[in-house]
């Protein structure tokens, strides 16, 4: 199993559950976060004073998927989240040892 | 005219009402009611009346008065704590909350006494304390037509914003037993003195200083006292490095719209009466509060592109602010021409006066309040116009430059430079005595956390 966590910009979301439901990817956790990358921000003024905002919101998407799944996930969420512009987020991929359900107690893949 | 008393009378017209049969009596006693607070409003030469209650007086002053404490609880307290950082919003409403009750207790133990009755030239007298001899029928000559707990109160909402209004500029690092100690030592030396001087007819009302609604009593009076105390008390930390953006600019905005409704109480209130001049006044303040608003608006697009939301509230609140002094003594076009003024002047004490000369006025109490009701009060020196202002006590009315009189200027300059010199020295000395006891500032590591949760253990989640 692997765990993918996925930096994306938050209008994106929607098209990338609908792109993650289509191959088969049934749940996802999603977290509000803030980050920066090469994308440096923007600057705001509010009455004469600027300020640069260095830190911009994003989502962070965790999805945990078997492995021979991992490779289509990674290519349908970077499809979906791409516009081309600075700032598009990034993917990152981890082992996972072990999974339960809590209600049935179901393992591993049964888990997923 | 009926000699029946004022309560007697509204009776009988609503029993003319529900029995028609009594009408034609009721109606004509009506008719002579009304007659008095006609003669009052009219502007030719009158005999003075004796003091009574008039009833549509005292019900529009009691809607002016809910209305300018709207000012303050919630308008200034939204205003103020959406221009404020996350941490520190609701130490910033408890600013205002506190403001309110203490100024509004104290204003029943002496300050309504000490600044609104007696004749001294620089303070009143003690006949009032804890408002005792108020009855229901008594009534301050300085308001003939509404009842005296009523004036008392409209003052009182008068100390209160202006009061909650200094806090804007130290906003985010005063410590709160200080701002409430400010609070208390401000209002009884500070503000008392200055009202009675300008309003309960101390030496400047005596020299007919022209202040129709508190250019120099509350807006110079809290802008200087918010730069003095912004000077001594410091920049917050980070001041030019940080992000301090603001929390949440639309409640921001909803405070500015119940201070710009609530203005109509403020500055239609001060005439006291329920008439023309009244409606004039709330005339040029809602025209000089959008002229604000444009004028602002107009310098952001020049000097930065695009136009503000922040910058839109701020001119609309200049515009407000310096037409407070003038409301009830000028012309509606005078109104957009004040307002295009306080627009631009505003925009410029914000943006370059407050960024070369380097102080830390948080919320520009000192670049909106202290120089919108300075220009205020001086050009009303040059707009006032003698048909809108006269009245049974002054017949001939207020005329300013623009009708030829240069002297009122001259008056108006000295009634600023009074007010300027007593409250940068008043809130100076004050401050310098409470730090003996209590410091000003809260803590460094105090101040990075936040003051909602030090000061008041309390958290927006």
């Amino acid at each position: 199993m692997k765990l993918i966590i996925a930096i994306i910009k938050p209008f994106k979301l929607e098209e990338v559950r609908d792109a993650l439901t289509a191959i088969g990817v049934n749940g996802m956790t999603v977290t509000e976060v803030k980050g920066y990358g090469r994308q440096k921000g923007h600057t705001e003024v509010y009455r004469g004073a600027e300020y640069v905002i260095t830190f911009l919101p994003k989502l962070r998407l965790e999805v945990v998927v078997a492995s021979d799944l991992a490779e289509k996930a990674v290519t349908a969420i970077s499809d979906a989240a791409k516009t081309g512009q600075i700032g598009d987020g990034k993917i990152f991929v981890q082992p996972v040892e072990r999974a339960l359900r809590i209600r049935t107690g179901e393992t591993d893949t049964d888990a997923l | 005219m009926t000699t029946r008393s004022p309560s007697r009378h509204f009776t009988s017209v609503i029993r003319s009402i529900v029995f028609p049969r009594v009408t034609s009596r009721a109606i004509a006693a009506c008719a002579l009611i009304a007659l008095p607070s006609v003669a009052f409003a009219q502007t030719s030469a009158a005999t003075v009346e004796a003091p009574k209650i008039n009833l549509a007086d005292t019900a529009w002053m009691m809607m002016a008065t809910a209305l300018v404490l709207m000012m303050t609880l919630p308008g200034l307290g939204l205003f103020y704590a959406g221009m404020v950082r996350k941490k520190n919003v609701l130490a910033t409403m408890a600013q205002g909350i506190a403001a309110t009750v203490i100024v509004s207790l104290l204003w029943m133990v002496a300050g309504y006494s000490l600044s609104f009755t007696g004749s001294g030239a620089f303070l009143g007298g003690a006949s009032r304390m804890f408002l005792a001899g108020i009855t229901m029928d008594s009534i301050n000559p300085l308001a003939k037509t509404i009842p005296e707990s009523l004036f008392m109160l409209y003052q009182m909402t008068f100390a209160i914003i202006t009061v909650a209004l200094v806090a804007g500029a130290v906003a985010d690092r005063m410590r709160f037993t200080a701002f409430a100690l400010f609070s208390v030592g401000w209002l009884l030396v500070d503000y008392l003195p200055l009202a009675h001087w300008v309003w309960g007819n101390g030496f400047l009302m005596q020299m007919n200083l022209l202040d129709f609604a508190g250019g120099t009593v509350v807006h110079i009076n809290a802008g200087v006292a918010g730069l003095v105390a912004a000077l001594i008390i410091g920049p917050r930390k980070g001041y030019g490095s940080d992000n301090l953006a603001p929390f949440d600019l639309s409640l921001a905005v909803i405070g500015t719209g119940l201070l710009w409704v609530g203005w109509f109480g403020f500055n239609g209130g001060s005439a006291l009466t329920a008439g023309s001049r009244g409606v004039f006044a709330i005339v040029v303040t809602h025209l000089s509060a959008c002229a604000g608003a444009l004028a602002w608006s107009v310098m952001e697009w020049w000097k930065r592109g695009k136009p503000s939301v922040l910058g839109m509230i701020s001119g609309a609140v200049a515009g407000l602010g310096t037409i407070t002094p003038a409301s009830g003594f000028i012309l509606p076009w005078h109104g957009v021409v004040i307002g295009l003024i306080a627009g631009v002047t505003c925009f410029w004490a914000c943006t370059s006066l407050k960024l070369r000369l380097g102080y830390d006025d948080s919320l520009d109490v000192f670049g909106v309040h202290g120089v919108g009701g300075l220009l205020g009060t001086l050009l009303v020196g040059v707009f006032a116009t003698a048909a809108v202002s006269a009245n049974a006590e002054a017949p001939g009315g207020f005329s300013g430059l623009l009708e030829g009189n240069t002297h009122q200027v001259l008056v108006q300059i000295i009634g600023i430079a009074v007010t300027v010199g007593w409250a940068a020295l008043t809130t100076w000395v004050l401050l310098k005595l409470i730090s003996l006891f209590v410091p000003l500032r809260v803590n460094l590591q105090n101040e990075t956390e936040g003051l909602d949760i030090t000061q008041h253990g309390e958290a927006l989640q």
